[in-house]
C-alpha cells in the first residue's frame, strides 16, 4: 500500500465532519416531543367495538400464533360474547386479524408505550379493549378512520 | 530450556459486538495470523421451515418477514412468487410496479446498513453509520406510511399487495430519489478516497473469480469478484426486463470492490426508482383470491436478487390449505461457505473487516 | 518568583515552625494541580462526547443536569456503585495494580508543567526529560492489565499496545530533541521563555510527528487498536469493571490532559498570548490541541497494527532524523545571525523543506507492510 493522494482523501473527509459539525442535529427529544406515527400504525394493541362484533371468530382463525381467545354462548339467533382477550405479548402486530373482520369491528391501536411491569398485564381483557382516549383506532385496513387521523411527520421533509 | 510456540484458539464468541447477530467462529491464531477458521451457527434457529407447515398460504408471510430482518420487502415478494406460480395467479400490472419499488427502496436500506456497519468495523466511530442512518430513517418513514410498520411490513399477499399507496406516498418518495444522489456523493466523499480505508481494504480478503462460482456464492459479493450475474437480467421476475439499468462489477474481488459494488448498485436503485414513477399505471393493487388458499397439488421454486443473494422459495403443496414443505434457500448461508478461504492467512482485525463485508444477516442463516 | 517558595517565606516570616512551612506550600501545591487535573478532565470529557456527538447530527448528552455537565459525574457514581469482579485464575496483584500505575502515571508529569510565569510545582532543570520518562510508564500499565487478566484478547491487546508505545516513543523523543536544540535547555519554564515564534511556525515537520507519535501513545484514533471496539472488545480492560475501570478511564484522560499540555509548552508558546491572563491562554491552547484529536476521532477508521509499526518504523524515524539534522545545521548558521532578531527566513525554509520531506518521504518510504501471509 502506498499513501495514495497524500492525504487528499483524509481531508476530504474531514472537510464533511466539518460540515456537519455546523448543522442543526436531526434528533427528536423524545419525552417531550413526540413524532407522528402514520395513519396506518400497526401499534401493540388493537381496539374492539363490541356492538359491531358477532362473534364469528375469524381474527381468531386468521392469526398465524392464536393470540386471541374468543367465548361466546348462543342467544337466540346471535352469538354473544363472554370472553374475548387477546394476548399483545405475543402479539408481533401483522395486523391478518384486523384484514380478516367482516364487520369492521377490530382495529389496530396507535400505541407503542405498551410496556408493563406484569406479565398479566399485557394481555388485554373485554374491557381493556374497548376504545378510550388513550386507545384510539388506526387506520390499517379501514380507510374511513385514516382519512380523520393528523399526517406523518416525515423526515424527507424536514431540514 | 526449551521454548515451545503453540498456536492460540480464539472464539470470537456469540456475544461479540461486531459479528452480526450471534455467530461464533473459531480461529486458529498464530501470533496475530489467522491459520484456521471454523463458523458455526444455529444460535437464532428458530424453526420458520417447520412452522410454515402448520399456517396457511397467507399466515407464512409475517413469519417470512423474520428472516432476513432487514430486507423484509423482499422476502415477502419472494415467497409470494412462489405462492403465485405454484397456484397459477396474475398480479395486476400497478401491483407490480409498486413492487419493484417497495422492492428498489429495500435494496438501498439494506445497503446503507452494509456499507455503515462496515465503516463501523473498520474503527470510524460511528460517523459514517450515523450518516447512513439518516437516509434509512427516511425510507423507514416512507414504509411506514404505507404499510404501518418499520421493520417487519407484512405488506405483500398473494395476488399482489394488502393495500394501495397513500397519496402522499408519490410526492415524499420524489423527493426522496431527489436528493439521494447527493447523499451518496457524500458517503463516498468520506469514504471512498481515505486513504487508511484504502490501506485497510485493498487486497484484503480476495475471493477468486473460480472459488465464487464454485461455492454458489450470489449477490454482491459473487459481482465483486468480477462475475456479471444478477438475476434481475439473467432470469428476470415481475417486470424487471422494462428497466434499464447497469449492473456493477469488480475487478480485484476485495473488500473495496465489495464496497464500492454496493455503492454503485444503490445509485441504480435510484434509477430504477425514477423509472418505475414514471410509469406508474392506475389500476388496483390486488387480485381476488379466496381467503383459504388451495393451490394445485405440485411443486413451485421462485428467486429473486434480494439485496444480499439469491433468495428462493421452493413450495410443495398437498391441496389443502397449509404448505406441505417450504425450503428456503438463503443466500447469507451460502455466502458463509465462502468465508475460510477469504479469512485465511490474514489477521484478525482483518477477519472482522472480511466478514463484514459479506454482509450476512443471521435471521438468514438460521431461519 | 515562583508562587510556592513565597508562600512558604510568608509562613516562615509568619513564625510557622520549619517543617510545616515546608510541607504546607507542597500539599497545596499538589491539591491545586490535582484540582486543575480533575477539571480539565470534565471539561475534556464533556467535549468529546457533545463533540463526537455535533459531528455524528446528534446532540450528545443532554440530560444529565443543564445541557449535559453533570453526565461525568453521573457516570462516576454509576461505576462507583458497581461490582468490582476480578477473574478467578487472574494474577491478582498485577491485576489490581494496573489501574493505579496508569493513572498515576498521568499525575507524575504534572509536577514540571508552566501553567502561568512562573507557576509550576518544580522547576525542574531536566523538565522534559523527565516528563518521557514517566510517560513510558503508560506501557507498563497495559501489560500488567493485558497479562493479569486471564484473558486471550486482553493478551493479544496488550501485546500490540506494548509495541505500539514503544516504536512511538522514538520518534517523538527525536521530534523534542529538535525542539531542545533551539531553545537550548530542558527546563520548560526555559522553553516557554525562548519562543518568541512559536516552535510550531518553525518545526513544521517536527510538529506533525510529535502529533502523530502523541496520538498513537494516547491510544487515539486512528490508532486506538489498544482498545478497538470492534476487533477485540476493548482490549486490555475487559475484565475491569467499577473502579478500577474508572481509573483507566480517568487515566486515559489524564494522559490527554497531560500531553495535550506538554504539546502546548512546546510548540504552541505555552501560555504567551496579547489581552487575556496567562492561565486562560494555556487552557485555550490545550483545548484546541484535544479538539484536533477529536475531529482526527470523528472522522478516521483504524489502522492495522502491522500498518502502524511501519509508519513508526519507515516513515516517521526517517523523517525525524532529517529534521534533527536540518535544524542542527540551522541553528549552526544561526550562531553567525543571532536568533532572537531574524527568525522569520528560517520559518520559510523550514515549511518549504517540510512539505519537499513529507511529499518525498510519502512516495519512496511509506509502504506500508503485510499482505497475505502464507499459511
Amino acid at each position: 500500500m502506498k499513501f495514495e493522494h497524500y492525504g487528499r482523501g483524509m481531508a476530504k473527509g474531514m472537510a464533511l465532519t466539518f460540515k456537519h459539525l455546523l448543522r442543526h442535529p436531526i434528533t427528536t427529544q423524545y419525552p417531550e416531543q413526540k413524532l407522528n406515527v402514520s395513519r396506518r400504525f400497526r401499534g401493540y394493541e388493537l381496539v374492539w367495538y363490541e356492538d359491531k362484533c358477532t362473534g364469528c371468530a375469524t381474527c381468531a382463525k386468521s392469526c398465524p400464533q392464536g393470540n386471541i381467545e374468543i367465548v361466546t354462548v348462543q342467544e337466540g339467533d346471535r352469538y354473544k360474547v363472554l370472553k374475548f382477550e387477546v394476548d399483545t405479548g405475543r402479539c408481533m402486530a401483522c395486523g391478518l386479524c384486523v384484514e380478516a373482520c367482516p364487520y369492521q369491528a377490530l382495529y389496530m391501536g396507535r400505541g407503542y408505550e405498551r410496556a408493563r411491569y406484569r406479565r398479566r398485564e399485557v394481555v388485554l381483557t373485554k374491557e381493556d379493549l374497548k376504545p378510550s382516549p388513550e386507545r384510539q383506532p388506526s387506520g390499517y385496513a379501514n380507510p374511513e378512520v385514516e382519512e380523520q387521523l393528523p399526517e406523518q411527520t416525515l423526515l424527507v421533509y424536514r431540514k | 530450556m526449551v521454548l515451545k510456540a503453540e498456536p492460540m484458539l480464539i472464539s470470537m464468541g456469540p456475544h461479540h459486538p461486531s459479528t452480526h447477530g450471534v455467530f461464533r467462529m473459531r480461529l486458529v491464531l498464530d501470533g496475530e495470523v489467522i491459520t484456521d477458521m471454523e463458523p458455526m451457527v444455529g444460535y437464532l434457529h428458530r424453526g420458520i421451515e417447520k412452522l410454515a407447515e402448520t399456517r396457511t398460504y397467507t399466515q407464512v408471510i409475517p413469519l417470512t418477514d423474520r428472516l432476513d430482518y432487514l430486507g423484509s420487502m423482499t422476502n415477502n415478494w419472494a415467497y409470494v412468487l412462489a405462492v403465485e406460480k405454484l397456484a397459477g395467479i396474475k398480479v395486476p400490472e400497478r401491483a407490480e410496479y409498486l413492487r419493484v419499488i417497495m422492492g428498489e427502496l429495500m435494496r438501498i436500506s439494506s445497503h446503507l446498513m452494509a456499507v455503515g456497519f462496515l465503516g463501523n468495523e473498520l474503527g470510524c466511530t460511528f460517523t459514517p453509520l450515523l450518516y447512513m442512518f439518516r437516509e434509512r430513517e427516511k425510507i423507514m418513514d416512507l414504509f411506514e406510511m404505507v404499510c404501518g410498520q418499520r421493520l417487519t411490513y407484512n405488506y405483500m399477499r398473494i395476488g399482489g399487495l394488502s393495500h394501495d399507496i397513500p397519496e402522499e406516498f408519490l410526492p415524499a418518495v420524489k423527493k426522496f430519489v431527489a436528493e439521494m444522489p447527493h447523499y451518496i456523493d457524500e458517503y463516498e466523499q468520506l469514504l471512498s478516497e481515505n486513504e487508511i480505508l484504502l490501506a485497510r481494504t485493498k487486497g484484503v480478503g480476495i475471493l477468486p473469480q473460480e472459488l465464487a462460482i464454485s461455492s454458489s456464492v450470489t449477490g454482491p459479493v459473487l459481482r465483486a469478484s468480477g462475475v456479471k450475474w444478477d438475476l434481475r437480467k439473467a432470469d428476470p421476475y415481475s417486470i424487471y426486463e422494462r428497466f434499464e439499468f447497469d449492473i456493477p462489477t469488480g475487478t480485484v474481488s476485495d473488500v473495496y470492490d465489495r464496497y464500492l459494488v454496493r455503492i454503485t448498485e444503490m445509485r441504480q436503485s435510484v434509477r430504477i426508482l425514477e423509472q418505475a414513477i414514471k410509469q406508474l399505471p392506475p389500476g388496483e393493487a390486488r387480485t381476488k383470491v379466496p381467503l383459504l388458499l388451495r393451490p394445485p397439488v405440485g411443486e413451485a421454486y421462485a428467486h429473486i436478487e434480494a439485496p444480499k443473494g439469491e433468495l428462493g422459495f421452493y413450495l410443495v403443496s398437498d391441496g389443502s390449505i397449509a404448505p406441505y414443505r417450504c425450503r428456503i434457500r438463503a443466500p447469507s448461508f451460502t455466502n458463509i461457505t465462502a468465508l475460510r478461504d477469504m479469512l485465511i492467512g490474514w489477521k484478525i482485525a482483518d477477519a472482522v473487516v472480511i466478514f463484514g463485508s459479506i454482509d450476512i444477516v443471521l435471521g438468514e442463516v438460521d431461519r | 518568583m515562583p508562587l510556592l517558595p513565597h508562600f512558604q517565606k510568608w509562613l516562615v516570616e509568619n513564625g510557622v515552625p520549619h517543617w510545616a512551612a515546608y510541607v504546607v506550600p507542597a500539599l497545596t501545591g499538589i491539591i491545586v494541580a490535582l484540582l486543575f487535573l480533575f477539571l480539565m478532565i470534565i471539561v475534556y470529557i464533556y467535549l468529546e462526547r457533545r463533540g463526537l456527538g455535533r459531528f455524528q447530527i446528534r446532540p450528545g448528552p443532554n440530560r444529565a443536569g443543564p445541557f449535559g455537565i453533570l453526565q461525568a459525574f453521573a457516570d462516576f457514581i454509576k461505576v462507583l456503585t458497581k461490582e468490582d469482579i476480578t477473574p478467578t485464575n487472574a494474577d491478582w496483584p498485577v491485576h489490581f495494580l494496573a489501574p493505579v500505575v496508569a493513572f498515576f502515571s498521568a499525575i507524575m508529569i504534572l509536577a514540571v508543567i508552566p501553567i502561568q510565569k512562573n507557576a509550576f510545582i518544580t522547576n525542574l532543570n531536566i523538565g522534559i526529560l523527565y516528563v518521557s520518562a514517566i510517560s513510558s510508564l503508560g506501557a507498563i500499565a497495559i501489560f500488567m492489565a493485558g497479562f493479569g487478566s486471564c484473558n486471550k484478547y486482553s493478551l493479544i491487546a496488550a501485546m500490540r499496545g506494548v509495541a505500539q508505545l514503544i516504536s512511538y516513543e522514538v520518534p517523538v523523543l527525536l521530534a523534542i530533541a529538535g525542539v531542545l536544540l533551539i531553545s537550548g535547555s530542558l527546563a520548560m519554564g526555559d522553553i516557554v521563555r525562548s519562543q518568541n515564534v512559536p516552535f510550531i511556525l518553525l518545526q513544521p515537520m517536527g510538529f506533525l510527528i510529535f502529533f502523530i507519535g502523541v496520538g498513537a501513545e494516547l491510544n487515539r484514533s486512528p490508532f486506538d487498536l489498544m482498545e478497538a471496539e470492534s476487533e477485540i472488545v476493548t482490549g486490555y480492560h475487559i475484565e475491569y469493571s467499577g473502579m478500577k475501570f474508572a481509573l483507566f478511564y480517568l487515566g486515559e484522560y489524564g494522559h490527554m490532559v497531560v500531553a495535550s499540555a506538554v504539546m502546548t509548552t512546546l510548540y504552541l508558546s505555552g501560555w504567551k498570548g496579547p489581552f487575556l491572563p496567562e492561565a486562560l491562554w494555556f487552557i485555550i491552547k490545550m483545548v484546541m490541541v484535544f479538539l484536533a484529536f477529536l475531529w482526527l476521532r470523528a472522522t478516521m477508521p483504524r489502522i492495522r497494527v502491522d500498518q502502524l509499526m511501519s509508519l513508526a518504523w519507515k516513515f516517521l524515524l526517517p523523517l525525524a532524523l532529517v529534521n534533527l539534522f536540518a535544524t542542527a545545521l540551522e541553528v549552526l548558521w544561526q550562531d553567525n545571525i543571532g536568533w532572537e532578531q531574524f527568525p522569520w527566513p528560517f520559518v520559510f525554509l523550514n515549511l518549504g523543506l517540510a512539505a519537499i520531506f513529507i511529499l518525498v518521504g510519502s512516495k519512496l518510504l511509506f509502504k506500508t507492510g503485510g499482505g497475505r501471509v502464507e499459511v
